[in-house]
């Protein structure tokens, strides 16, 4: 589309990110405040992150989330590729319906159905509620959106490279790891991460399929908001926020990077 | 016929009936589905020929290259190379390679490993994949260019590495898509030229696919047109412009005339076309035909003589008026409107700066030709 | 001369043979990819919906699991059977005889519906004003759209606590610039969970609109002006139906969990406001009553099916165009 940069669109932007950005900046910034009270300023202070970290039950929490955020996002990209490669690749198999189906579905079941269902699960097969169902119910979550990420790689992937591997004498697994694999790594990488946050992020599942010893952060967040706000949960949730950030942002600007970089070298070839 | 041959005169092992066919289509059938992309259609091609395949898009010329090539199993028939029947060979173990349209080029690495990639897949030794891959890079003229990656190519390169990457392992045969498409004209016509002498030098076995005539005509030994899965003629450029042997040639390769009618009179050497509308043309090279069967004589633009009078010894001299005419630098376009209606395109090279008899819009013209000039065709 | 054209040639039937290994080799590796992720679905996915329906039909009971078990096949096949006696709508009964389950569905389907208009409203200007922006600067753009998707839902949904408190920031702000004298009460009433879902969603609106937008060749707007049609009409008559695939995948993307949503009505809803999430929530953890959430939870799934489905062929159709 062409621009067409009049005041109206700049002013619904401005007035959109305000609006999206606005309450977290809030947040982060009365994090630092010296009151007990969230919306009254008092002054500067760091003294919310240091009780945060003699918070025993919160740093318990935030591991826990971690592992749990590790293992599932990892678990969750292997089976959500396998998932992509099956959704692009093969077109005709009985059950195909079913299979897109259970892969779409997920990304927009409410969440209580789907803790819920868990749950029953994991009870009827006799399965402790704790930190391993926890990770299999956000392996099963995720791993969905992983598949949309990686199969919207794969869509655009020219199948004439693996052609050519093959018709070079590489056999198809070859082809796969030497050729497939390398060419959508970006889309895995960002579907692992997007595995990552969202099982960081989840309360509902997580309070449906955790059990003792397995509270998560986002669980201890939830308990402790529904006690009112505190000037210690903004500070968790800005840590939060700082990592995630952090992390995307360092993603995004050495993409951009390498992206400037092969529009350079693009353009020097067509010069040279 | 007198010299419709092949340009490398002493090449031409279709006319010896001892010489062993290298690449062989029996009787192929493709379908997909519904759909027949190949049908029923059977080819012989010879070692070191340099083989074009012609034809629209979707007439299923690329389906034959992708079937010699493994990427597709034939529904019926069998493809041989080299004696050997290629059924249930996976594209990795025949001795073909392929140069994609697209190019193919592996994203992630360089032009060197590109290069290298078949070769490492056959397990060589590195030192000798060392050697190849920089006589490949040499040969194609990247020396500077081997640890660039694939986008840091301009288009021509690439092709060039792309090429590079399919002849290094010493195919027995080359599989060419398109080779030049992507490309733009000039440097497409420098380029037909560069794969016609690698060709001769490496001595490889060449099977182009292409859509574009002039570089068929071009660069090939022969010429296979295809048409909706089935092969129309194979012939040499010559023949195949020369002596088309069907409407559907005639019209797909170059520009041509048709003049419609029934058998009028034969004797040994001539024919006799009487026209729809009375006017009758006397051509030769007819084959026995029954007294009134359809007929038609396909002639090109350039074998026909404009002139606005009508000339004195001509055997055929057909008139009309000038409807349109077509001035292109080196040579001049005229559509001429018989009188029986019929349109007829005549061209004529523009030899000299000036014309003495310059025919101008509405001018009566007379057409003239040979009996010899054109082919008559009876499909 | 090491060839594997030369090598390959004289020995073909072995290269056959091999072939035919290789071959069964990638078919099964082809199943492998397949049957993992179809065999995880099933077993993690649709046997719990089987489950949940099961447990829907039994019977409530003061134990662990709080259920009576039905249709277990711990007593063999014709145990199975036997047990469909045993099975009880009176979990389906409890849901049309209160009152509660019948509102709760019902608010929840419009609070949905309105969000999602109100999410359109607020959504589509931004993805506009990004599709048009200068080209540099939109990859920009879409990140910072992406960016807060990538914060904590929960964390975002806490953020609006502080701000719109009787004594929170809002109010403050109004109280100080005299435009209100009163504080106002939106905590825990039906704008805080507009507000909040609005505010949650919109990137999921954002982005297919987006995408929609800037897919259009702008040239069909100048055709348009240039054969006499004004902006506003141009905008309504080529531009809104040329981007409603966006509008309808965003519009699906927010009204379908915003049906179920739980975070938003229990943090910024407060107790008197009706969702049936919350409800199941508190079904499920409140009065451990498993039959019974579990017949919420169907009810709330046959609802959703019909634009579950409509969102999976926006899908599909997706998927075609980009092939």
């Amino acid at each position: 589309m062409n621009t067409t940069w009049s005041r109206f669109n700049v002013t619904s932007i401005v007035l959109g990110f305000a609006f999206l950005y606005l309450p977290i900046v809030l947040l982060i910034v009365f994090s630092f405040n010296e009151s007990k009270l969230v919306t009254v300023w008092g002054g500067f202070s760091t003294k919310w992150y240091v009780s945060l970290f003699h918070n025993q039950g919160l740093m318990d929490a935030t591991w826990v989330t971690a592992r749990v955020g590790v293992i599932s996002a990892t678990f969750a990209t292997v089976l959500g590729t396998l998932a992509a490669l099956t959704l692009t690749r093969y077109t005709r198999f009985r059950g195909r319906l079913l299979f897109s189906g259970m892969v779409f579905a997920p990304l927009v079941m409410p969440e209580v159905i789907t803790g819920l269902s868990l749950l029953l699960l994991f009870v009827a097969i006799g399965l402790d509620r704790g930190f391993l169902t926890v990770t299999l119910a956000h392996i099963t979550l995720t791993m969905c959106f992983v598949a949309v990420v990686v199969q919207s790689r794969l869509v655009s992937f020219d199948r004439s490279l693996e052609e050519a591997a093959m018709d070079l004498g590489a056999t198809p697994v070859k082809t796969f790891f030497q050729i497939t694999l390398p060419v959508i790594m970006p889309a895995i990488v960002s579907g692992w991460m997007l595995a990552f946050t969202l099982s960081l992020d989840d309360l509902v599942i997580a309070s449906f399929t955790s059990g003792p010893g397995a509270t998560t952060l986002p669980m201890k967040i939830y308990s402790q908001v529904r006690l009112g706000v505190t000037p210690e949960i903004n500070a968790a949730c800005t840590i939060l926020i700082a990592v995630v950030a952090v992390g995307v942002i360092i993603a995004s600007v050495a993409n951009k990077r390498r992206e400037v970089q092969r529009q350079l070298d693009e353009r020097a070839a067509q010069r040279g | 016929m007198k010299s419709l041959g092949s340009i490398r005169r002493d090449f031409a092992p279709w006319n010896d009936p001892n010489a062993k066919p290298y690449i062989q289509f029996d009787n192929v059938t493709k379908k997909f589905g519904d759909f027949t992309a190949v049908n029923n259609l059977s080819l012989t091609i010879f070692e070191r020929e340099f083989f074009a395949l012609l034809g629209a898009s979707g007439c299923g010329k690329s389906t034959l290259l992708r079937m010699l090539a493994g990427f597709e199993e034939p529904t019926a028939g069998r493809i041989l190379l080299d004696g050997q029947d290629l059924r249930g060979i996976p594209p990795y173990r025949r001795p073909v390679n392929m140069m994609f349209q697209s190019y193919a080029l592996f994203p992630h690495m360089t032009v060197e490993n590109n290069i290298a990639f078949g070769l490492k897949q056959d397990g060589m030794p590195k030192p000798e994949i060392a050697s190849r891959v920089a006589e490949m890079l040499k040969l194609v003229k990247l020396e500077q260019f081997a640890k660039r990656k694939p986008h840091q190519l301009s288009g021509g390169q690439r092709q060039r590495v792309a090429l590079a990457r399919s002849v290094a392992k010493r195919p027995k045969v080359l599989l060419l898509d398109e080779p030049l498409g992507a490309l733009d004209k000039k440097l497409r016509e420098e380029t037909q030229f560069e794969l016609m002498d690698l060709q001769q030098n490496l001595g490889l076995t060449f099977v182009v696919v292409t859509h574009d005539q002039e570089e068929a005509m071009t660069m090939a030994d022969r010429i296979a047109i295809i048409d909706k899965g089935e092969v129309m003629q194979v012939a040499t450029p010559a023949e195949v412009y020369e002596a088309p042997t069907s409407r559907f040639v005639a019209h797909f390769v170059g520009n041509v005339n048709m003049f419609e009618g029934k058998v009028a009179e034969q004797t040994a050497n001539t024919t006799r076309i009487a026209g729809s509308s009375g006017a009758q043309i006397v051509v030769d090279n007819a084959a026995k035909t029954a007294a009134g069967a359809d007929i038609v004589f396909a002639i090109r633009p350039e074998k026909i003589k404009i002139s606005s009078k009508k000339p004195a010894d001509a055997v055929n001299a057909l008139e009309g008026e000038v409807y349109d005419i077509a001035y292109l630098g080196d040579m001049t376009v005229f559509h001429v409107r018989l009188d029986d209606g019929q349109m007829v395109r005549a061209s004529t090279m523009n030899a000299a700066r000036i014309t003495e008899d310059p025919l101008s819009w509405n001018d009566r013209a007379w057409v003239s030709f040979r009996p010899d000039a054109g082919v008559v065709l009876t499909r | 001369m090491s060839n594997a054209a030369v090598t390959s040639a004289s020995a073909p039937a072995t290269n056959a043979d091999q072939s035919i290994l290789a071959r069964l080799g990638a078919a099964f590796v082809g199943r492998l990819v397949i049957i993992i992720p179809y065999v995880w679905l099933l077993f993690f996915f649709l046997i719990p919906f089987i489950i949940v329906f099961k447990i829907s039909l039994s019977q409530t009971a003061i134990a662990m699991p709080p259920y009576t078990p039905v249709l277990d096949f711990k007593d063999g096949i014709s145990g199975f059977f036997a047990g469909f006696g045993a099975l009880s709508f009176d979990n389906y009964a409890w849901l049309t005889q209160d009152a509660l389950y019948f509102n709760a569905y019902v608010t929840s389907v419009i609070i949905a519906a309105i969000s999602t208009v109100l999410t359109l409203i607020v959504g589509y200007p931004i993805a506009y004003g990004m599709a048009r922006a200068p080209a540099t600067i939109r990859p920009t753009l879409l990140m910072l759209v992406i960016l807060p998707f990538w914060t904590s839902f929960l964390i975002r949904v806490y953020a609006w606590i502080g701000i719109l408190k009787p004594e929170g920031l809002l109010n403050q702000l109004l109280l100080a610039t005299g435009i209100i004298s009163q504080p106002l009460i939106i905590l825990n009433t039906y704008t805080a969970i507009f507000i909040g879902i609005v505010y949650s969603y919109l990137p999921f609106m954002v982005l297919p609109l987006y995408s929609s937008l800037e897919k259009m060749d702008y040239s069909l707007i100048e055709a348009a002006k240039d054969l006499g049609c004004p902006p506003t009409s141009a905008f309504w008559k080529i531009t809104f139906p040329l981007s409603l695939p966006g509008v309808i995948a965003g519009c699906l993307l927010v009204f379908i969990p915003a049906v179920g949503e739980f975070v938003i009505p229990d943090l910024l809803g407060g107790s008197q406001t009706l969702m049936i999430g919350k409800t199941l929530w508190n079904e499920f953890f409140a009065n451990r009553d498993w039959p019974v959430s579990s017949a919420v939870a169907v009810i709330l799934l046959l609802l959703l099916t019909v634009p579950i489905m409509f969102f999976q062929q926006a899908q599909a159709r997706a998927q075609e165009q980009d092939k």
